[in-house]
Order: C-alpha cells, then sequence, then structure tokens
C-alpha cells in the first residue's frame, strides 16, 4: 500500500492535524526550554492569563475576532484553490474606508454611519483583494505575488493617506481624530452610557457578533448556495468545473473580492470596535495570522472559530507571560505561528506514510 | 554635489542585500523552487551575524553562523518543497515568521535587550575597506566623486558584485547551470537524461540559503551596527519584485536591484521628490518598486516569464 | 517465433510482469529485437506498449522478468542505466526543455565535464555529421520551442544518437506529424538501420508497420499475442491480431426508429494552440431514437469533437446545429445543457466528478442552477441529498449512500453516478465518452441497457468509445474517426476488419 493510500477518515481529518498541531506546539515547547523556561510553566501562565479573569476572556475575544476574519478571507480563497496572502494590506486599506465614511458622514447619527463604515470596510477590502483577481483572470498575474505587492502598496499608501489627509494639522501622533460615532461599538462605552454600569477595561465590542455571523455567513455561502458550489468545485478540480460550465475568471474575481470584504473586516474591529481612529500600522500582523488559523481550522468556518481562539489565547497567554516572566518574550507566538503554518500547511503529510504504515500493520 | 555622491554610494550600500536576496531568488526559482522565505532566511540570517559577532566579537565568524542558519532554514524549505511536496508557498510563509518571532525571543534572551542585539564595535562589522590612496582622492573633481560612489563599501558589496558575474557565468557556462536551468523548465526533461531532480533542487536552495546568509549579514554588521526587530523590512520580498522585474536574469536582476536601491535611498535623503514643482511624498517612492513589478506581472510592459516548472512539485508521472 | 539469424540479438525482454495497482500492465511479456533492424510494436491504447518501453528505458521497474542487451542480462534501474547500454528513447510527449537551443538540449546530460563549452563544440560538430549521414538536419542555435514539432522530434533523435544510443526506441512518433513530416521520418529511421542501428517503433498505425518494419509484434491487453516478419503479414492479419476475436457483448437491442435529425453538425474543425486542426472538418447528423457510435483509436480528435459540441471548446469553424440553433458559437457548457444536451465525459477522474465532493454534490455537477435545488441563489441540501438518493437507486449505485464521497466509489459506481446525473435531466441528446472505462462487467451491462432504454425512449445518442465491441453491441450506424477526420460510416453488422482498416486509416471512403 502506498503512502497516499487510503486512511478512514477520522485519521486524516483527526488524527493527522491532531499529531500535526501536537508536534507544532512540541517544537515550540523545544524553544522555551533552550531559552531557559519551563514551558508547562509557561503553558500555565498564558491559561491563566487568557481564560482565568474576565478581562483575560475581553482580550481573548478580541483578538479571536480579528483572527476569524483574517482567517475566514484566507479560507474562502483556498476554496476556490487560491493562495490570498493579501489578507494584511486589504485590511489596511479597509481602515481607510471605515475611517473615511465613519469621519465624513460623522454629522449622521451612529445608526446610520456605523453600518455604512462597516459596509465601506468591506467595500475598499473587497476593492483592494478583487484586483489582484482580475489580474489573475485575465491577465494570468499569479495571486500570492500581486496579494505580496498589494501588502507593500497598502503599507506605503495608508501611510500616506494619514499623514497628508487624516492626521489633523498640527497634531503630531500619525493617526486620525476620533471617530465619535464608534464609540457605540464598544461594550464598555455602551454599558456606561445605556446602563450606567462600570465594566472592566477591555477592547471587546460588537464586532464579535459580526465575526459569528461571518462564521456563518461563510459557511452558509460555500455549502448553501450555488455561488458557493461554483467555488468549492473550481478549487477541487478546475477542469470539472470548466465541463459542468463553470467560468473560472468569474469565480476567481467573486471569491477574490469576497476574501478582501471578510479581511476588511478586521479593520471593524480594530479602527471602529477598539481605537476609535485610523492609526499606523493597526494590522499588525493579523492578516498572516488568518494563514495559520485557516491552515489549523482546514478551511471550516468551525475550525476556524476554534482556531482563531486557540490564537487569540496564545496572544493573550502571551503578553500576560512576557509580563509575569519577562525572559520569554510576547513574540514567541509568532513562532508558534510559523511552526503551526510549517507543520499544518508545508508538511501537512509528513507523517502520513508511517501512520499508513502503522495502520496497515494493524489490519493485516 | 556631495549629496549626490552620498545618494548614490547609498543606492549601492541599499542595493547589496537586494542584489544577494534577488540572486537567491534565482539560484531556487531556476531550479523551479518558489522561495517567499529570502525574508525569513535574510532576517535570521542578520539576527545571528550581530549574535555571534557580538560574542565573539568577529563579524567573520558571525557570517560564518549566519551562513550556517539561513542554509538550515533554506533547508527545511526544501525537504517540504521537494521529499514533501508541500506547498511552496505556505512553507516560505512559514519560514518567515518563524524567523521573525524566534530572532526576537531567541534575542530577547540572549542579551536582555528586547529583542535587540548590543552594538557592535567596528571589528564586529564589516567596515568600508580602506583602500591605499583613496583617502587622498577626497577633493579631487571628479576622482573623488567617482571614489565616494565606488570605493567606499565593505568587502560583501564587492563580494556582492562577484557573486553576480559568478551566478551570470555559472548559469550559462557550466553543467551545473545547464541542468539547473533545465530542471526548472522540464524536470521531466532531466529524470530521462538521467540526472537527479531533487540532487539539482536541493543544491539550489543551499545555494540560496547561502546567498541570504551573505545578505543577512550584510544588514545587520555592515549597512547598520546591531539587529533589531523586522530590520529586513520587506527586503526580501522587494528583491523577489526585483527578480520578477528582471525576468529571472542575473544582470538585469543586478540592475532591478540597483532602481530599487536608488530608489529608496533617494526617498530615505530626500524625503519626498519634488517633480515640476509637485511633491512626491516619500511613500510613493517607496511604493514605486511594488507597483512596478505589479505592471510588469500584468504584462502592460513586456512580459515577465517565470520558469515552467516552479513552484509544481516533481512527481515521475505526467 | 522470429527466426533471427545466429546474429545476438539487440535487445531480449523475458518474462516482463508489471502491475500498477489493480491494473496488470504487462503480462509475461517476451521480446526479442534482431540487431540492425527496424521491429514494430503495435496495439491498441492501453494495450501496455508503452509500459513495456518505459521498462526498458529504465523509467519504470518490472516486477518480474529479465532485459538483455547484447546478450548479456543487465539491470536497468534509471533512464542513465539504459542511456549508458546504449539505449535512446523519444518520448510521445518529447523531454525537451523549451527555451534551450537545439545545442543545449542535446548536450544536456552529457556534458562530459563541468564546462559545457567544449561539450557545445563537440555536439556542434557531431551535429553536422549526423546532420550529413542521416537526413537530421536542424539548426545548433535554434531554441527549440520554436521549432515545428518535426524538428523538435529530430532534436530528440539527435539526442540520443549523440550519447552514443545503438538501439532507438520511438513511442508513437508520427502522432504529430504531417504526412510529409512522417515521410521524412521514415526514411530516417530506414538509414538509420542501414547504418547498423536498431530501431523500435511503437504505433497503432498499420500503415508505418507495413511501410518500414522488418518485424512486427502484437501487443493485446498486457499480453504479446503475435509476432510477424513484416513481408510475411498483411494489412488483414494485422488488424485482426490488434483488435483480436472478440466476444461480441450481447446486448438485447430492438431495431432503431430514427426520427428527426437533432444534430447537425456541418464542416466543424477545431485547432490546438499550435494551429494543429484536431477535428477536421466533420460532419455528422444524429437523429431522435437512434445510438450513433465514434469507433477510433484515441488521440484521433474523438475528445475534441466532444468537447465542441459540449460547449467546452469553441470550434475554429463550422457549425454545431441542435434543435435548429447554432449552439457552437455559444461555447459554454451550461448554456448547451440548459439546451438539453447531456454529456457524460470521456475522463470520469479529471472531469465528470469531483472526488472531494460527497456523492449527491457531484450528482448535481453542471446541473446545480436547477431551480428545484433550492430558488435562486440557494442551494437546499435536503434536495440535493434526496435526488441523489433517488438517482442512486435507480441506477443501483452502490452503496446508495448520498453522504459517501465521491472518490470512494468504484470505478462502475462511479460511472453510474456520472449517468445517472446526465441521463435523469431527460436530455434530448446524450453525448457518451467511453462509457464503460474501467468499469465491471456487471456495471457494463446495466450501462449498456440504460443506453439502450435512452434511445427506445426516442432520445438521440451520441456514442464515442475505443472500444469497438463496445460500439457495435451499441450503434445503430458507426462513424470511424481518424486524425481528426470521419473515415468513413458503417452499419452495425459492419465487419470488424473492416472497421480495424479504417481505424488505423488504411481505407478511406471516398468521400
Amino acid at each position: 500500500m502506498g503512502p497516499r493510500g487510503e486512511l478512514p477518515a477520522w485519521v486524516d481529518l483527526g488524527l493527522i492535524p491532531l499529531l500535526n498541531l501536537t508536534v507544532a506546539l512540541l517544537v515550540a515547547g523545544l524553544v522555551v526550554v533552550i531559552i531557559g523556561e519551563n514551558p508547562l510553566e509557561a503553558m500555565w501562565i498564558m491559561l491563566n492569563g487568557a481564560v482565568g479573569s474576565l478581562k483575560g476572556w475581553g482580550y481573548l475575544l478580541y483578538y479571536a475576532t480579528n483572527f476569524v476574519f483574517t482567517g475566514l478571507a484566507v479560507a474562502v480563497a483556498f476554496h476556490a484553490g487560491l493562495f490570498n496572502i493579501g489578507g494584511e494590506g486589504q485590511a489596511y486599506m479597509a481602515g481607510v474606508g471605515a475611517a473615511a465614511v465613519g469621519l465624513g458622514l460623522e454629522f449622521l447619527p451612529w445608526p446610520i454611519v456605523i453600518p455604512l463604515a462597516i459596509l465601506a470596510s468591506m467595500a475598499v477590502g473587497a476593492f483592494w483583494a478583487w484586483i489582484p483577481g482580475i489580474l489573475q483572470a485575465k491577465r494570468g498575474s499569479h495571486i500570492v505575488i500581486t496579494t505580496i505587492m498589494f501588502n507593500f502598496i497598502a503599507a506605503s499608501l495608508v501611510g500616506y493617506l494619514i499623514n497628508y489627509w487624516f492626521r489633523p494639522v498640527g497634531k503630531m501622533a500619525v493617526e486620525s481624530r476620533e471617530i465619535t460615532g464608534a464609540y457605540i461599538m464598544s461594550f464598555r462605552e455602551v454599558a456606561r452610557e445605556f446602563f450606567g454600569v462600570r465594566v472592566a477595561s477591555s477592547p471587546l465590542n460588537f464586532s464579535v457578533f459580526l465575526a459569528i455571523i461571518a462564521a456563518f455567513a461563510v459557511w452558509y455561502l460555500l455549502w448553501r448556495t450555488k455561488l458557493g458550489y461554483e467555488i468549492r468545485a473550481f478549487g477541487a478540480n478546475p477542469s470539472a468545473a470548466v465541463y459542468a460550465g463553470i467560468k473560472p475568471d468569474r469565480i476567481i474575481i467573486i471569491t477574490m473580492a469576497i476574501s478582501g470584504a471578510l479581511a476588511g473586516l478586521m479593520a471593524v474591529n480594530e479602527i471602529l470596535g477598539v481605537q476609535h481612529r485610523l492609526v499606523l500600522g493597526f494590522v499588525g500582523g493579523a492578516g498572516f495570522v488568518g494563514i495559520a488559523v485557516a491552515l489549523m481550522g482546514r478551511s471550516h468556518p468551525v475550525g476556524i472559530v476554534l482556531a482563531a481562539l486557540l490564537f487569540g489565547l496564545l496572544y493573550q497567554g502571551g503578553s500576560e507571560l512576557s509580563f509575569a516572566k519577562p525572559g520569554i518574550n510576547r513574540d514567541m507566538i509568532v513562532v508558534i505561528q510559523g511552526l503551526v503554518i510549517l507543520f499544518m500547511g508545508a508538511l501537512e503529510y509528513a507523517f502520513r506514510p508511517a501512520l499508513a504504515m502503522l495502520f496497515f500493520k494493524a489490519e493485516d | 554635489m556631495d549629496l549626490y555622491a552620498e545618494i548614490f554610494a547609498s543606492t549601492i550600500r541599499m542595493s547589496v542585500p537586494l542584489v544577494l536576496a534577488a540572486l537567491a531568488g534565482l539560484w531556487s526559482e531556476r531550479s523551479g523552487i518558489v522561495d517567499i522565505g529570502l525574508e525569513g532566511k535574510m532576517l535570521a540570517a542578520a539576527f545571528i551575524a550581530a549574535s555571534a559577532s557580538a560574542v565573539y566579537g568577529s563579524a567573520w565568524i558571525g557570517l560564518f553562523f549566519a551562513i550556517l542558519v539561513s542554509v538550515g532554514l533554506a533547508l527545511v524549505h526544501g525537504y517540504a518543497s521537494i521529499n514533501q511536496r508541500g506547498n511552496q508557498v505556505v512553507s516560505g510563509v512559514a519560514i518567515n515568521m518563524l524567523a521573525a518571532g524566534l530572532a526576537v525571543v531567541l534575542g530577547n534572551t540572549w542579551f536582555k535587550e528586547g529583542g535587540r542585539t548590543p552594538s557592535l564595535p567596528p571589528a564586529g562589522r564589516f567596515m568600508p575597506l580602506d583602500i591605499p590612496g583613496v583617502s587622498a582622492l577626497a577633493d579631487v573633481p571628479v576622482l573623488g566623486f567617482l571614489a565616494k560612489v565606488f570605493l567606499s563599501h565593505s568587502i560583501i558589496t564587492y563580494l556582492a558584485i562577484i557573486l553576480v558575474v559568478l551566478t551570470a557565468w555559472a548559469l550559462s557556462r557550466t553543467r551545473f547551470g545547464l541542468r539547473l536551468r533545465a530542471v526548472g523548465e522540464n524536470p521531466h526533461a532531466v529524470d530521462t537524461a538521467g540526472i537527479s531532480v531533487a540532487g539539482l533542487r536541493y543544491r539550489a536552495v543551499i545555494i540560496a540559503g547561502v546567498l541570504c546568509g551573505l545578505a543577512g549579514a550584510f544588514i545587520s554588521t555592515s549597512l547598520s551596527s546591531s539587529f533589531v526587530r523586522d530590520m529586513t523590512a520587506g527586503g526580501g520580498f522587494m528583491a523577489l519584485a526585483a527578480l520578477i522585474f528582471a525576468n529571472w536574469r542575473p544582470w538585469r536582476a543586478l540592475f532591478a536591484c540597483l532602481l530599487f536601491g536608488f530608489l529608496q535611498a533617494s526617498g530615505n535623503y530626500l524625503q519626498g521628490v519634488s517633480v515640476g514643482g509637485v511633491q512626491i511624498p516619500v511613500q510613493f517612492i517607496n511604493m514605486l518598486p511594488y507597483v512596478l513589478t505589479v505592471v510588469l506581472l500584468a504584462g502592460f510592459i513586456g512580459k515577465s516569464i517565470p520558469p515552467k516548472a516552479s513552484g509544481i512539485p516533481y512527481t515521475k508521472d505526467r | 517465433m522470429t527466426s533471427q539469424s545466429s546474429a545476438i540479438p539487440a535487445i531480449e525482454l523475458i518474462g516482463i510482469d508489471k502491475r500498477f495497482g489493480s491494473v496488470h500492465a504487462n503480462k509475461d511479456v517476451n521480446l526479442l529485437i534482431g540487431q540492425g533492424s527496424i521491429h514494430g510494436i503495435i496495439g491498441e491504447n492501453g494495450a501496455g506498449k508503452s509500459t513495456l518501453m518505459s521498462i526498458l528505458f529504465g523509467f519504470y521497474h518490472a516486477d518480474k522478468g529479465e532485459i538483455r542487451v547484447k546478450g548479456q542480462p543487465v539491470r536497468i534501474k534509471s533512464s542513465s542505466d539504459a542511456i549508458s547500454l546504449g539505449i535512446g528513447m523519444v518520448h510521445q510527449h518529447f523531454m525537451l526543455v523549451d527555451p534551450f537551443t537545439v545545442l543545449e538540449n542535446v548536450v544536456l546530460g552529457a556534458e562530459g565535464g563541468v564546462l559545457i563549452g567544449p561539450a557545445l563544440d563537440k555536439a556542434r560538430a557531431e551535429l553536422t555529421r549526423l546532420a550529413h549521414d542521416y537526413e537530421l538536419d536542424v539548426d545548433p542555435d535554434a531554441i527549440v520551442g520554436e521549432l515545428p514539432v518535426g524538428l523538435q522530434q529530430r532534436v530528440e533523435i539527435l539526442k540520443a544518437l549523440f550519447r552514443g544510443a545503438e538501439t532507438l526506441i520511438l513511442d508513437e512518433p508520427t502522432g504529430v506529424l504531417t504526412p510529409d513530416e512522417a515521410d521524412h521520418l521514415f526514411r530516417i529511421l530506414g538509414t538509420l538501420r542501414d547504418q547498423g542501428k536498431t530501431v523500435i517503433l511503437i504505433t497503432h498505425k498499420l500503415r508505418e508497420i507495413m511501410a518500414i518494419t522488418d518485424h512486427v509484434s502484437v501487443m493485446r491487453r498486457g499480453e504479446m499475442v503475435a509476432e510477424f516478419k513484416t513481408k510475411n503479414t498483411s494489412v488483414e492479419q494485422l488488424a485482426d491480431a490488434m483488435v483480436g476475436r472478440h466476444v461480441l457483448l450481447q446486448v438485447e437491442k430492438g431495431k432503431a426508429s430514427p426520427g428527426e435529425v437533432i444534430l447537425d453538425v456541418r464542416n466543424l474543425t477545431w485547432k490546438d494552440r499550435k494551429g494543429v486542426p484536431r477535428v477536421d472538418n466533420v460532419s455528422l447528423q444524429v437523429r431522435k431514437g437512434e445510438i450513433v457510435g465514434i469507433a477510433g483509436v484515441s488521440g484521433n480528435g474523438q475528445s475534441e469533437l466532444l468537447d465542441v459540441i459540449s460547449g467546452i471548446a469553441k470550434p475554429t469553424s463550422g457549425q454545431v446545429i441542435f434543435e435548429g440553433k447554432d449552439i457552437g458559437v455559444l461555447g459554454d457548457p451550461a448554456h448547451v445543457r440548459a439546451e438539453g444536451l447531456a454529456h457524460v465525459p470521456e475522463d470520469r477522474q479529471h472531469r465528470g466528478l469531483i472526488k472531494e465532493f460527497d456523492a449527491s454534490e457531484t450528482m448535481i455537477l453542471g446541473w446545480h442552477h436547477d431551480e428545484a435545488l433550492g430558488r435562486g441563489f440557494r442551494l437546499d441540501r435536503a434536495k440535493v441529498i434526496a435526488r441523489a438518493k433517488s438517482e442512486m437507486e435507480t441506477f443501483d449505485v452502490r452503496p446508495p449512500d448520498p453522504l459517501l464521497k465521491s472518490a470512494k466509489f468504484s470505478g462502475g459506481n462511479q460511472q453510474k453516478i456520472i449517468l445517472a446525473r446526465e441521463m435523469l435531466s431527460n436530455p434530448d441528446l446524450l453525448i457518451v465518452g467511453q462509457p464503460t472505462r474501467g468499469v465491471d462487467i456487471g456495471a457494463i451491462e446495466f450501462i449498456h441497457k440504460r443506453i439502450i432504454a435512452l434511445r427506445d425512449q426516442g432520445k438521440a445518442i451520441l456514442l464515442v468509445s475505443v472500444e469497438l465491441d463496445e460500439i457495435r453491441s451499441l450503434s445503430d450506424r458507426i462513424l470511424v474517426m481518424f486524425t481528426g477526420k470521419i473515415m468513413g460510416e458503417r452499419g452495425p453488422e459492419a465487419d470488424e476488419r473492416e472497421l480495424g482498416l479504417l481505424m488505423a486509416g488504411v481505407a478511406k471512403d471516398a468521400a
């Protein structure tokens, strides 16, 4: 039996990913040992820091919200066989859309401004992914390269826009002024404003519901609509899709736009939900975390929500850890991300031949 | 005049890591292995070079370890891409993250400066070569200018130029170059000619590792005097852009890198350029390499054709 | 069987056996190739010719058997072993590096030193000599990718000769050539033989065998079934051996009662990217209530014809008139389906189904826009599953589990899934490619009955198959395709040999 022979579904979908994740975490533990700390203790501090208090949960969910959006963005593209590395840039550009609408339509009441700002985030994010989509579909430019380039273009472009257009005259900090209607997104502000209750400081805001809706919407799109069917068919087998009358160009362009819109929602959480103003570099790598989340969540919304929660835990726990143990830097999370991507993505099948051998030996 | 000399000299300095990384990408991709991980390898090398140099007090030792680590990462990429037939882009992304994270985590542990490495003394750095007689030229009109532009660099800069020549020569004139170019275009042709596809590709990724090691060491021990987080600042991707711009050819890659290096240098020195009375913000200069690459990829100016087999794992059946 | 003179044979294959999973590609094959001869190996597609030669060239390894070169037993572990034993191969798909020059391609793998300069010089001189000796002229500095295929093939031959090949294997060398180029190739091969080289020619074209070989071996279903001296045999005898005495599968079939013309293909031509006409001025009609079979060795334009009719490819010229409408101009499978044309594709794995999808999802592929499956943009999972369930029962798909992954069904059941999907869409015209390829006997019978039942409902069917007995047992009319052209039309009672000759391009009806 060859190494790529048939294994039962629970091995392929359950055991192998679990094994890969375990190996990734073991290697991460090894790094902790190398820097002279106790990985079990570190793990305990992280867990405690993330889920041991209400505040910890608030941060965990806030981080997870970002990762659900960027993870879904990567996953939708994966389903069409496309690798969108541009979530970072798409989210960054989307922040401009949110801020432009939020600030530009300030004179309107928040029930109008906020939904419009959310739509603007999605639209601008979609636009920033739509161009690479068009270039791939019509001109054959490789989506991986163009989306990488678009990340850098966005980085410069948004920097310019904040500096030259959003920054109030005379202000030193490179950021826009406050989006006044945005306070309504924050749980803390709403609790104080409408209920007179003071709650612990937390960045958690209404975007978390948006993340749940987005996860459901992606599931619905992919598995309950004709368009989703076409996206999956094209991604799984392009020549069968062409046989079925599915148009590749159309699928590439639409999928990229949807992917970009999802990445754009990350700006809602960050700009409207937390910062309430457009700030430099607010995406902070969340677009790349999305790749790890999508790979770990096997591109399924449920898996992505779980993976996003895990990464939320790592991020929040990681900051607590770096307070408690100055020896372990917060960037340990980035190491774990890298290991997850390596073992769950590029080395996805590394353990499969060995498992298959074990499995078939047991069967004999 | 002095400002121009500064800008041109700086252009060359800025181009060196780009040139080395672009050559690394060239070797890898012409063998059929897509390398998104140039950035990560460079970053890891920059960190290790600065660390080892700080500890051992020698830039050369720093360079040695930088190359060692960069090759190590290259081999991880090679294993994932060649043996495991994994997704090469995913593997590259993973390596970038691993490098970015590990550099800061280890740096923090080793030097307790929040991921930064200690400032290196001149002995721990690749300083501009002290070429006899050059200082005497400083005030000579044209020669002084040229000396300042071309003779004010460290050994790695000159090595980089030699490596361009060497790469161009090896690719076009040697057996290894011929086979490497072939394996990136049609691995089946190589296999049926009785040559190992995997062997060629491993050699290519190792070369890419060595070159990224040089590039990284240059950044932290020549261009700068310590490692700081994210110090490669997207240089690996700009090198990738230059490589595409150069249509995967060594000499053209050199010129593309010089162009991009010039854009970086002039951005740094001028903080914006005025064209016909209109101020062009520095951000536009910074994004220009990427915009140019996208336009090129879309086939609006010329055509860039990647090696046909790049990114596709090799399997015997067709 | 070959009465070879006392000379030691160039190549001996003894008891070669090779399996790929469940496919027994070579069964205990023995073959003797005489020195300085042109030896043809003929057989239908899938007869095992290419596998056998790939084993000889070290690309695959035989499970059993022995190879002898010039009487010496040898082990060929890789292509480089074969090359060093003086064996060269010209593959069906050329193994050339397109952006390289002719010289670079010739030298690749035989550089002789670290620098390629000396090798290039040597190759240039050698090429001049070979050009002179064998009519193998080609500009050494030309970029290979820009050369016409005939010249690319010459480069492949030059590569082998430059490496000192004594025995040259050519796999279907004329498939890509014009008749003129083919004639030139045969002259070259003749010269090679006269200079003492040994040539093995794999082909399915009888004309070529008769024209240039000295000996011919016939393969069928993995076995070596006959061997002749070419001058002692005839086209008819070879056709018999190649096709075999098939037991005609008994399919109960009443007489057809053809109605009006529903599909009218007029002067249809389709050229590939290189401008080679793969479908060449084809005209045919299919009426309601009849099965029209297209026979032919695969690779003679049948696949492309199906693609154009089903809208996957757009015709280069000519028309595809379906129910009075030119559907060729649409070039869109979705539109063509909506007009009432169903299509069972030849390539089940790559086109017909999506392995990752469960059966219910594969069963709506191409028909997913049906409003009955969900209004507007929606796709109602319950309805999709319900449809799959009922269709699976109708077609006796086993297991009848709509949630099982498509990849997990056996070949026969996968094919039933596809047939159920297409046939139960109630089409006016069904086009079917290779309906029973890789399908077990039980399923074959079922599928055949279904196709005939559909005809008896008054539907039109266009059938493409490389299985001649399938064509003969199902079709009401038989068209034979060869190199993109229709060679002639026969009734189902047509003699096998006659069809075999048409398929081999030997005879052509005066059109």
